[in-house]
């Protein structure tokens, strides 16, 4: 009987393919969550999702298509916080609050300028996980395919950039193009996602899996597997979940993961709490 | 640049905005060579190596290294994150970039247990870099560089922050490498403990001062020009001793530096 009504929701084609999506992003956020979390710039998951905000309202001001307008907008930023902060002129924290906010006021601007419904703004805050179509799991799919590629092909230059970036460079690694590179695939990570968990939850998923991660092992190999698995799995026992519960899809995946990272940090010890600790800007 | 020169800058100079960090250095170091360069803090040490490396651009000069020269390069240990999550094993595999696979083959897995062994680091694969001493910390980043099988070894301060035992760890392995060929370049503090017993020695402040033998360089005239306070120099069994100004010199001592003084007039 309980292992019916635990099925229950497998019923309905729109559960299934907000399973499907939000596990996929589960371990996409977990992937790149590990070089977000390792870089001290956890701020920037929070901070793009709202640039990307942006772009979504102006491309359904103008009519463009919301993957392309709101995508070259979530590159241009995530690549402009890279560049300021990589100058050191400012720290990537300002750099991240002064172009990401200034987007996002943007958004708000257009939509209240152009009268667009507010139901979108919702939509794109907190997302809609039950209501992602087949399109949004391809786009998911594909990213999490790109990124997963980039990652096996690229390992070596992404971990010795993220390590040690001055040795990188003079070891001949093109760390520069590096970084851009993870600000391009973390832009469009937050496009594909943003529909599926918001923009106000994106940041969740890509701190705390690695966070969790990063307790449990010394090694970035194994936290790069980690992280990932974890992400999934909060993804997924947080949408059974919601549907049991009638809460929130994005609000119950990230009480889950925050549930497993709490779990972990009273379980662990000691060290592994310290290993929490020296992460940047957790 | 002749055959058996491995890297050399002339008139480099080097400035990051309006601030010079190095004017007109010119520096020619041979294949097989050991070299240190000695001079206070902000003297242009770690943009010199740096520049050597390529990692920095000249502002006027030029650097010049001979084709195809693999450089290994060990940062200061005070500029490694030891909360990273990476093991000993990943720390020498990352920089095999040519294969990009996350997995390390089973040659790479040897030569690596080699290298690690060589360094007296053997077994310690799997721990993690916080784990580890003061000299075997120091040791992972050689060991990393050697894996790069560098032709030439650059050494940013590589006894900074660590004890006596330590010091002397790292003196003979450095030793070691220069015996089985290898060309060593380094930056350092250390007068005593390290400097002094290197073959050559480079005093820069911004600009070369002097440029020889620690007999030639650890000088009180080049010492006070380099550092720009007076150095007391004394000599223990043919070894440059130096002493900070301030140190209180007993009578005996003041003789000993008067002879020394005296024998190096006599014997340039």
């Amino acid at each position: 009987m309980l292992s019916l009504d635990l099925l229950a929701p497998y019923d309905f084609a729109f559960f299934q393919r907000g399973m499907i999506a939000a596990t996929l992003a589960g371990a996409l956020c977990g992937i790149l969550g590990v070089f977000v979390v390792l870089r001290g710039m956890s701020y920037i998951g929070h901070g793009l999702s709202h640039a990307v905000f942006g772009g979504a309202a102006a491309s359904a001001v103008m009519s463009i298509n919301f993957f392309v307008g709101a995508g070259v907008w979530g590159i241009v930023s995530g690549v402009l916080i890279g560049r300021i902060a990589r100058k050191k002129i400012l720290g990537a924290d300002a750099a991240i609050g002064i172009v990401t906010t200034a987007s996002f006021a943007g958004g708000i601007a257009l939509l209240n300028r152009y009268g667009q419904a507010r139901k979108s703004i919702e939509a794109v805050l907190f997302g809609s996980v039950l209501g992602v179509s087949w399109v949004d799991i391809a786009a998911i799919t594909a990213v999490t395919l790109l990124v997963l590629g980039v990652v096996l092909v690229a390992y070596r230059s992404l971990l010795y950039a993220t390590f040690d970036p001055q040795v990188a460079v003079v070891s001949g690694e093109r760390v520069a193009f590096i970084e851009v590179m993870l600000m391009v695939m973390l832009s469009v990570t937050i496009l594909v996602t943003m529909r599926v968990i918001g923009t106000l939850l994106i940041s969740a998923l890509l701190v705390i899996p690695a966070a969790t991660a990063r307790m449990i092992t010394n090694s970035f190999g194994r936290m790069l597997l980690l992280s990932p698995v974890l992400g999934a799995t909060s993804c997924l026992v947080g949408m059974n979940l919601s549907y049991h519960l009638d809460t929130s899809a994005g609000a119950t995946i990230i009480l889950v993961s925050a549930a497993a990272f709490t779990a972990t940090y009273l379980l662990a010890g000691r060290r592994a709490r310290v290993r929490v600790a020296s992460l940047h800007h957790i | 640049m002749s055959s058996n020169e491995i890297l050399r800058c002339d008139a480099l100079t080097i400035a990051y905005g309006s601030n010079v960090a190095l004017e007109n250095v010119t520096i020619h170091v041979r294949r097989g060579e050991f070299v240190g360069i000695v001079g206070p803090s902000g003297s242009g040490k770690t943009s010199l190596l740096r520049a050597l490396t390529g990692a920095v651009r000249a502002a006027r000069g030029s650097v010049e290294r001979s084709r195809g020269v693999r450089i290994g390069y060990v940062p200061q240990v005070e500029s490694v994150d030891w909360n990273f999550p990476i093991t000993v094993g990943e720390v020498l595999a990352m920089t095999r970039t040519k294969r990009r696979w996350p997995s390390i083959t089973d040659e790479e897995r040897n030569e690596a247990a080699e290298v690690l062994a060589s360094l007296g680091l053997g077994g310690l694969e799997n721990r993690h870099i916080r784990e580890l001493s003061g000299g075997q910390q120091q040791r992972v980043f050689v060991a990393r560089a050697m894996f790069a099988k560098p032709d030439v070894l650059l050494l940013d301060e590589p006894t900074s922050g660590v004890d006596v035992r330590t010091r002397h760890e790292i003196l003979h392995l450095l030793h070691d490498l220069h015996a089985k060929g290898s060309t060593i370049l380094l930056t350092t503090h250390d007068l005593n403990g390290l400097a002094s017993h290197l073959p050559r020695l480079i005093c820069i402040n911004r600009e070369v001062v002097a440029d020889g033998s620690p007999r030639e360089t650890l000088i009180p005239e080049v010492l006070e020009r380099t550092y720009g306070a007076p150095l007391h120099v004394l000599e223990h069994g043919g070894m440059p001793i130096v002493l900070d100004h301030d140190y209180e010199l007993s009578e005996s001592l003041r003789d000993a530096e008067r002879e020394l003084r005296q024998s190096r007039q006599a014997n340039p």
